[in-house]
């Protein structure tokens, strides 16, 4: 089966700092992995340059089969690379529709932006994703954490990603939003999508990834598969930045 | 990912306002407004609110009016443009210029050639363009800081038109070109009549149009009865404009001059009204396109939304420094626009031409509700605020107060509309 997402030996630095030092990884449809590792590990970097934020220095990235050049975050998208980053990425002036189409406004025949479409395409998907969601009209500003959650999952869901990436999903969430996460992700995962989920919660990771890869100083320190490593492996491999199963 | 308590707590009834669906902040504006003219118009011995005030007012206000706009943008993508001001004195020079030495002389154009108007406007706003958007490729490639471009620019560009000129008055300006200064141009009472019904016209199709699309998608819609009102308050607000500028009566001294320009065969027993002047009726377009690019193109969205957040809007793929060239350029060509009002209003072109009109055009916007912070304002709010800037000044002429105190009177205004801007955000829950 042909990966979903290839990185090959892919490497950034700013300023004489290797934040991603030579890191290999993939991603299959259908499959979750987990980056796990210390803050300033790279994680943040390492997925930023596949949703094409960041521009590597050396290294491959191969999409279905294909090698590709990101240029720009719209480059990412365009291959159905959808990211939800940590911080969201809303614009809080702006309705959660303007939010969810930003970039990609649906236009009338006139070329002018289509505000009544867009809403009802974000009432029928946030229907879906979260019901109780009705504050269409007001600024995200005005939405509570885990609306404004939604909303930055919304829209990767709604063009149909193949491959999402997520950047810590559940850390402003509550008990209750988080397991709506959890069951997104899996959801998501049954229809095929690979996923990439970066998380601090070694627990979570243990339930909801395949694989897990652990990064550390920029680099991994190794890629395990979630049934053969114990959550006491992963943390020493976190802490350590060596990988238990290979030293023993 | 739930917030029931909010959805749960809808008021029984609601509001005159709410219902009405109304901008209140608009309402606020013109309430503020209304209570300026009030005031001016009792303290002046009922001279304020005449046909003839609230002409001079309108032409007045235009050109900083027109800058205004485009400094929305402006604000509203956290940016500044200090160099509007003298912007549009090089604009004003080079179209100065074009028409009385250019054109004439090196094209052999006559003067009062009938192409002479367009080709000098043409040049002023494509000047304008290509310095805005420079002065834009700095701000948003280079990452200089738009106050320091624009600080850069406004002495620049001052002296690029002294240098320009010569630092001589240039002058007197095509006839044509003349007709955009205000008094010297206006409709008539029949025209006038013709553009104001159609405005309503206009305005009451677009209400409606808007309330089919909602019905269309299955959005809830305000009652019959309120469509009603606001129609009713739009459609009456535009034809009293108009009959209060055609009932501004031309003197007879003017019409003596030329009756046949005012429709009567013959001078005696001829009576006529000014009716709009083409510079209001550019401001108007100004606001139209304005407004649409603000509400309905992707452009007008992307503004707002690196407004809000910058790094979100580069994360969705925008391309923040193109945009910034973009709404420098513009700011550059409604410049130059301002300045074809400004110089034809004068007749010349004149070194201190557009002097502190980049303070004039920074307050409108902010007396208007553009929010330094970024991602919030309105073109309209711009366009209220800069009558109310021209109101106070006007005002307090009529009633004798001194250019000094004019000018503390205007500064306390601004930061007094700002601060209660920044008590209704609080109040009204809006960020």
């Amino acid at each position: 089966m042909t990966p979903l997402v290839q990185m090959k030996d892919v490497s950034i630095s700013f300023g004489g700092v290797k934040a991603v030092d030579h890191v290999s990884i993939d991603l299959y449809p259908g499959e979750v992995v987990g980056l796990l590792g210390h803050n300033g590990a790279g994680k943040s970097t390492l997925i930023k340059i596949l949703s094409g934020a960041y521009k590597m220095d050396s290294g491959e990235i191969w999409v279905e089969g294909k090698k590709v050049d990101f240029q720009s975050p719209r480059d990412s998208r365009d291959h159905n690379i959808e990211t939800i980053y940590q911080t969201l990425a809303l614009a809080d002036n702006l309705d959660a529709a303007s939010n969810l189409f930003l970039g990609r406004e649906l236009t009338t025949p006139f070329g002018f932006v289509d505000d009544g479409r867009q809403e009802s395409e974000t009432r029928k998907i946030m229907a879906r994703l979260n019901p109780n969601f009705k504050k269409l009209k007001e600024p995200v500003s005005a939405l509570s954490g885990g609306q404004r959650q939604s909303v930055a999952i919304a829209r990767a869901v709604y063009f149909k990603a193949k491959i999402l990436i997520m950047d810590e999903p559940t850390a402003a969430l509550g008990v209750h939003e988080t397991k709506m996460v959890a069951d997104l992700i899996k959801e998501l995962k049954a229809q095929g999508l690979g996923i990439f989920l970066i998380s601090h919660d070694t627990r979570e990771m243990m339930e909801l990834c395949d694989r897990v890869s652990v990064m550390k100083n920029g680099q991994v320190v190794g890629t395990e598969r979630v049934e053969d490593v114990t959550e006491d492996d992963i943390l020493s491999m976190i802490i350590l930045g060596k990988n238990p199963k290979k030293a023993a | 990912m739930s917030d029931q308590t909010a959805s749960a707590a809808t008021p029984a009834r609601k509001s005159l306002f709410k219902t009405l669906e109304v901008d209140t902040r608009l309402l606020g504006m013109i309430g503020a407004l209304l209570l300026i003219w009030v005031v001016f118009h009792l303290w002046s011995d009922q001279r304020f609110l005449t046909p003839r005030n609230i002409f001079n007012l309108s032409i007045q206000t235009v050109s900083v009016a027109i800058m205004a706009t485009g400094m929305v943008f402006v604000i509203v993508t956290r940016h500044i443009d200090l160099s509007v001001g003298a912007l549009l004195a090089t604009t004003t020079a080079v179209m100065a210029i074009t028409q009385t030495q250019i054109l004439p002389q090196m094209f052999g154009l006559e003067i009062g050639h009938p192409m002479i108007p367009w080709i000098t406007i043409a040049a002023g706003i494509l000047v304008g363009a290509l310095i805005g958007a420079f002065q834009g490729y700095l701000i948003g490639y280079q990452m200089i800081p738009a106050f320091i471009v624009t600080l850069g620019g406004l002495l620049i560009w001052r002296n690029v038109a002294w240098h320009l000129t010569n630092g001589q008055t240039i002058g007197p300006l095509d006839q044509t070109y003349m007709l955009f200064g205000g008094i010297n141009g206006t409709l008539g009472i029949f025209w006038s009549w013709v553009v104001g019904l159609i405005a309503a016209a206009a305005a009451a199709v677009g209400i409606l149009m808007a309330r089919r699309t909602k019905i269309g998608h299955g959005f809830i819609v305000k009652p019959v009865w309120a469509e009603a009102v606001v129609i009713a308050v739009v459609v009456a607000a535009i034809l009293g404009f108009v009959a209060v500028l055609n009932s501004y009566a031309v003197p007879d001294r003017v019409i003596a001059r030329e009756f046949e320009r005012w429709g009567c065969a013959a001078v005696e027993g001829c009576t006529a009204g000014y009716g709009i002047p083409y510079s209001v009726l550019l401001l108007i377009a100004v606001a139209v396109v304005m407004t649409i690019i603000a509400q309905r193109t992707r452009l007008g969205r992307y503004i707002f939304a690196t407004g809000g957040n910058p790094d979100a809007a580069e994360l969705s793929g925008i391309n923040t420094k193109l945009l910034t060239v973009k709404i420098f350029a513009m700011v550059g060509m409604l410049c130059a626009l301002g300045g074809i009002v400004a110089s034809a209003r004068l007749g010349y072109h004149t070194n201190d031409i557009g002097t502190l009109d980049e303070l004039r055009v920074i307050a409108a916007a902010v007396i208007g509700g553009t929010a330094l912070a970024g991602g919030i304002g309105t073109i309209y709010g711009a366009i209220i605020g800069a009558l109310i800037m021209q109101s106070l000044q006007s005002g307090m002429a009529m009633v004798g107060v001194d250019a000094p105190y004019q000018n503390i009177v205007v500064g306390l205004v601004l930061v007094l509309a700002v601060w209660i801007d920044i008590q209704y955000r609080k109040y009204s829950g809006a960020k």
